[in-house]
């Protein structure tokens, strides 16, 4: 997949293009069920969910608990809630991300996917795939590539509409 | 014997009235003569005292030296150093000791070695009764001979009203001053704060102004039944001095002492359990403060004194109320009474609030002992201390001589430094000039 | 003097009181808590939080529920856990609390909760750790005498929050021996801090301390005036050391006046919550009907409990000192 200008990114085309791919990608799968992580992780699994008729196979996560970088930075000043309303053990779970980067935040999820139970598969579906991994973490649905400048992060909007919208910020990470 | 001169200092003594520059003269331990040299002096010593306040020699009515017994916490020498570099020439001790001062041999030999060391006089109060129990009473008249100046009853309240009635019955028909702690017996026993809101937010047990109100009422019923003379002891409220004042009017034999702290220092200053503000009496709220410094300035308090503690890190790091009460003091009397002074109005001139208030560490408590001391009349043994007013300095552990490094000032910067302590005539302290 | 709870960054430093704590703070706890309880329903009740730190449990006055709680606190946080029961007696004086904590830091501690008999020990212990430079280590007070339990204070408030949802309109009683209670103080403030704008004190004179009403707190010895259209009552626990200190002449007398009966929870707001933080006396400062009624919230306080404690000690863990 071609890389593309971060500025030109429009979130409900991608969005589209994710929902395609996922439909195909769980269709005949054992116990499907979507996870997302918040908050951009979470909108767009609200949709998918919706969109796919499983709004009863639905989980949120916050991965604050599981982050690798708690001993430098500590707990962030707002934890919001995880909630899982289905077994996770044997289940086919798709794991939604709004942006995957270095890679750490989906260990983190899957770390406390785990303190669940035991999935039968977790897939990982992402928005944009911005690069630059830290760990050996490979998307299996991805809408777009790209690439965004030092000291910028991208993140995902959502309208009181619900429509979707991608920025560009200065990263104060 | 040497002979020494005294240059250019303001010489203020509150007992003769006097409050101006002028020299000093000291020869055979005495205070020779003041502004003109006497017919034939030559100074075997010329100390320069230019910028200095020369005064008599402080006079504490409660140092604690604790010796004999008590030698882990402090020694005569530590303490006795402490107090000449605080500029104390006579202190009281109490009675307090292990074993309690209640015993002729036990006073011969405290004040033998306190001789020895040739710093201040110390002057011990006799135990009330044997032992500080409260029941027994002891040899006022062989203690008096051995050199008590009066008897006490330390921090122990006298239980049994009887007791106490006798006690003061005894002490009249000799002329001996009785010196009190006003404190009930039961009331606030096991208080380690003021009772107050204070205490009630930091879950201390508190110690009610009554207990020493209660204490006080019992006290003068007890003079006008007997007549007897009586100094009280560390009065710490607003209640208190209203009392001692009504008594004073009536004319009974009451005289009274605030520690030095207590001048200053509220409840307050107890910030987070700071262990260094666990004094007894405690530290009481601020219109208690405000009316004992009202009662120093009217003269119902009679005097200021130390009340000089000395409590080692063992017993003082510990949570608030299993810390053991005290301060040390010797050291910052002077400072915390020249503060009060500055407090007061300042330095200003002759007769002015430095005047009113070094009458309060040298003539008063020298009256209220019945001693010859805070003067600096011609004839008196020359007990007299040299300090600069304006000189700062920090008050922290290597500073002080005592091994009692607990304060609640502890950090703070104070104004008064002892420059100089003549004890009979004899240089017993000076500050190298740094 | 600078407050001891918080480091220079004004964040949590150690937890030694309510009093003086910033409401962001407080709800930054409450939240917190929020996302634990959750975990108490998984398969694994654990978050790798404090995976590798220590925390040693210093108990110097006995207190098996408190230390339990702490303990699974702990435990769900994926930290070891060490108990210390030292009784403290004075006739035995052995090691200083001083000399004791400095042995356990020798040993790597990352983390005190310590309970103990004298008002104030815990913020001797936070300043020894400040003059010795030991900013990685963080103490939690479980209880200081009659000064303050913070984390029963914010479990309360997190159970309040729980069922009440908005502080800022509620009348809410505490119950009892308040003389001698750092539950009520710790509530007190913490109440103070979250808006609440009617604090009510009950109870007979001699256990009601000096001072109240300068915290704000309107007092009350007749019960069934305090109780009147009130949404939250907290009950203390009587001790029974109180009727031989002439405070009290005995149980049965207290119970006539002070017990919270079914009669007198009627006179407060009909959707009233009874919270205690027990252990309770039945039949001495509660009535079993009512402990056991619809509006007792006592065992969501327990659960409430750990995952308050598991807030407090990741928020701490997770501050540089």
């Amino acid at each position: 997949m071609p890389q593309l200008d971060p500025h030109t990114l429009d979130a409900e085309v991608l969005y589209a293009a994710l929902l395609d791919q996922v439909r195909t990608g769980i269709a005949g799968a054992h116990e499907p069920a979507i996870v997302g992580i918040h908050s951009g992780g979470a909108w767009i699994a609200e949709r998918l969910a919706r969109d796919l008729g499983l709004t009863a196979r639905l989980g949120v996560l916050d991965v604050s608990f599981y982050r690798d970088d708690y001993a430098k930075k500590g707990l962030p000043a707002e934890v919001k809630p995880t909630h899982i309303a289905f077994d996770v053990a044997g289940a086919t779970i798709v794991l939604v991300d709004d942006v995957l980067y270095t890679g750490r935040t989906t260990r983190a999820a899957i770390n406390e996917l785990f303190d669940y139970g035991r999935p039968a598969r977790i897939l990982l579906a992402a928005l944009v795939d911005r690069g630059e991994r830290q760990l050996p973490v490979a998307a299996d649905f991805v809408a777009a590539h790209t690439r965004v400048g030092a000291g910028e992060a991208l993140r995902l909007q959502q309208s009181a509409t619900g429509q979707f919208k991608l920025t560009i910020e200065r990263d104060h990470a | 014997m040497t002979t020494i001169h005294i240059k250019n200092g303001r010489v203020i003594d509150p007992a003769n009235g006097v409050d101006a520059v002028q020299d000093l003269y000291i020869a055979d331990g005495k205070v020779a003569a003041i502004g003109t040299a006497p017919d034939g002096f030559t100074a075997a010593r010329t100390i320069d005292a230019t910028g200095l306040v020369v005064a008599p020699g402080l006079v504490d009515l409660s140092a604690r030296l604790r010796e004999p017994g008590y030698e882990y916490k402090a020694t005569l020498e530590s303490e006795m150093q402490a107090a000449v570099q605080g500029g104390v020439t006579s202190l009281v001790c109490p009675p307090d000791t292990d074993p309690v001062l209640d015993e002729p041999g036990l006073v011969e030999m405290l004040k033998h070695r306190a001789r020895g060391l040739h710093g201040a006089h110390v002057h011990p109060l006799g135990a009330l009764t044997m032992g500080l129990k409260g029941r027994a009473l002891t040899e006022m008249a062989e203690l008096t001979e051995a050199g008590c100046i009066g008897f006490s009853h330390a921090e122990v309240p006298v239980e049994d009203t009887t007791v106490l009635l006798r006690a003061l019955q005894y002490a009249k028909t000799f002329g001996y001053t009785v010196w009190l702690r006003p404190q009930d017996a039961h009331i606030g026993k096991g208080g380690v704060a003021h009772s107050g809101p204070l205490a009630s937010r930091l879950g201390l047990s508190g110690v009610p102004v009554m207990a020493e109100t209660i204490a006080l009422h019992t006290i003068f019923e007890l003079l006008r039944a007997t007549g007897a003379k009586v100094h009280l002891c560390r009065i710490s409220s607003a209640a208190g001095l209203e009392l001692v004042r009504a008594a004073k009017a009536e004319g009974l034999a009451v005289t009274c002492d605030v520690g030095a702290h207590h001048v200053h220092l509220t409840d307050a200053d107890i910030n987070f359990f700071d262990p260094n503000a666990r004094l007894t009496p405690p530290l009481r709220s601020q219109r208690d403060r405000d009316a004992i410094r009202a009662a120093l300035t009217d003269g119902t308090i009679d005097a200021i004194c130390s009340d000089h503690t000395p409590v080692d890190d063992d017993e003082k790091l510990l949570p608030f109320a299993e810390a053991s009460p005290g301060a040390t003091g010797l050291e910052l009397l002077l400072s915390l009474t020249l503060k009060w002074a500055e407090d007061l109005g300042g330095h200003h001139g002759p007769g002015d609030a430095l005047f009113k208030a070094l009458a309060r560490v040298t003539s008063a408590p020298a009256r209220v002992a019945g001693l010859d001391a805070g003067t600096l009349a011609v004839g008196s043994g020359a007990d007299v201390v040299l300090f600069d007013p304006a000189a700062r300095w920090l008050v922290e552990a290597p500073a002080l001589a005592s091994q009692g490094k607990h304060t609640p000032f502890l950090g703070y910067e104070m104004a008064g430094q002892v420059r100089a302590t003549i004890v009979g005539g004899h240089v017993a302290y000076e500050r190298n000039a740094a | 003097m600078l407050n001891p709870q918080l480091n220079k960054h004004g964040e949590l430093q150690h937890l030694l009181t309510t009093e003086g704590l910033p409401k962001a703070i407080v709800n930054q706890i409450l939240d917190t808590a929020s996302s634990f309880v959750s975990v108490s329903d998984r398969e694994v009740k654990k978050v790798p939080l404090m995976r590798g730190k220590s925390v040693f449990n210093l108990f110097f006055e006995n207190s098996t529920r408190t230390r339990t709680t702490f303990e699974i606190a702990s435990k769900r946080l994926s930290a070891d856990v060490i108990n210390l029961n030292i009784q403290a007696s004075s006739a035995s004086k052995g090691e200083s609390l001083l000399d004791t904590i400095d042995n356990l830091s020798a040993m790597h501690a990352d983390m005190f909760v310590v309970r103990h008999a004298s008002s104030g020990a815990p913020y001797l212990i936070a300043k020894h750790l400040h003059d010795t430079q030991q900013n990685h280590v963080h103490v939690v007070n479980a209880g200081d005498g009659r000064h303050a339990h913070p984390t029963q204070g914010l479990l309360d408030m997190y159970t309040i929050r729980h069922y009440k949802k908005d502080f800022t309109n509620l009348r809410v009683a505490i119950v009892g021996d308040i003389l001698h209670s750092r539950v009520a103080r710790s509530d007190i403030h913490a109440l103070t801090t979250l808006g609440v704008p009617e604090i009510r004190a009950i109870g007979p004179h001699t256990l009601l301390p000096g001072g109240l009403e300068q915290l704000g707190v309107r007092t009350f010895t007749n019960m069934d005036e305090g109780l009147k259209d009130v949404d939250v009552i907290i009950m203390l626990r009587l001790q029974n050391e109180r009727m031989s200190g002439a405070l009290l002449p005995s149980a049965q007398e207290y119970f006539k006046s002070y017990g919270l009966t079914q009669e007198r929870l009627a006179l407060a707001a009909p959707d009233a919550i009874v919270m205690h933080p027990g252990p309770m006396n039945r039949g001495v400062e509660i009535e079993s009907a009512v402990a056991d009624g619809p509006q007792a919230v006592i065992l969501s306080q327990v659960t409430f409990g750990i995952a308050v404690r598991m807030a407090v000690m990741s928020i701490l863990a997770g501050n540089q000192g």
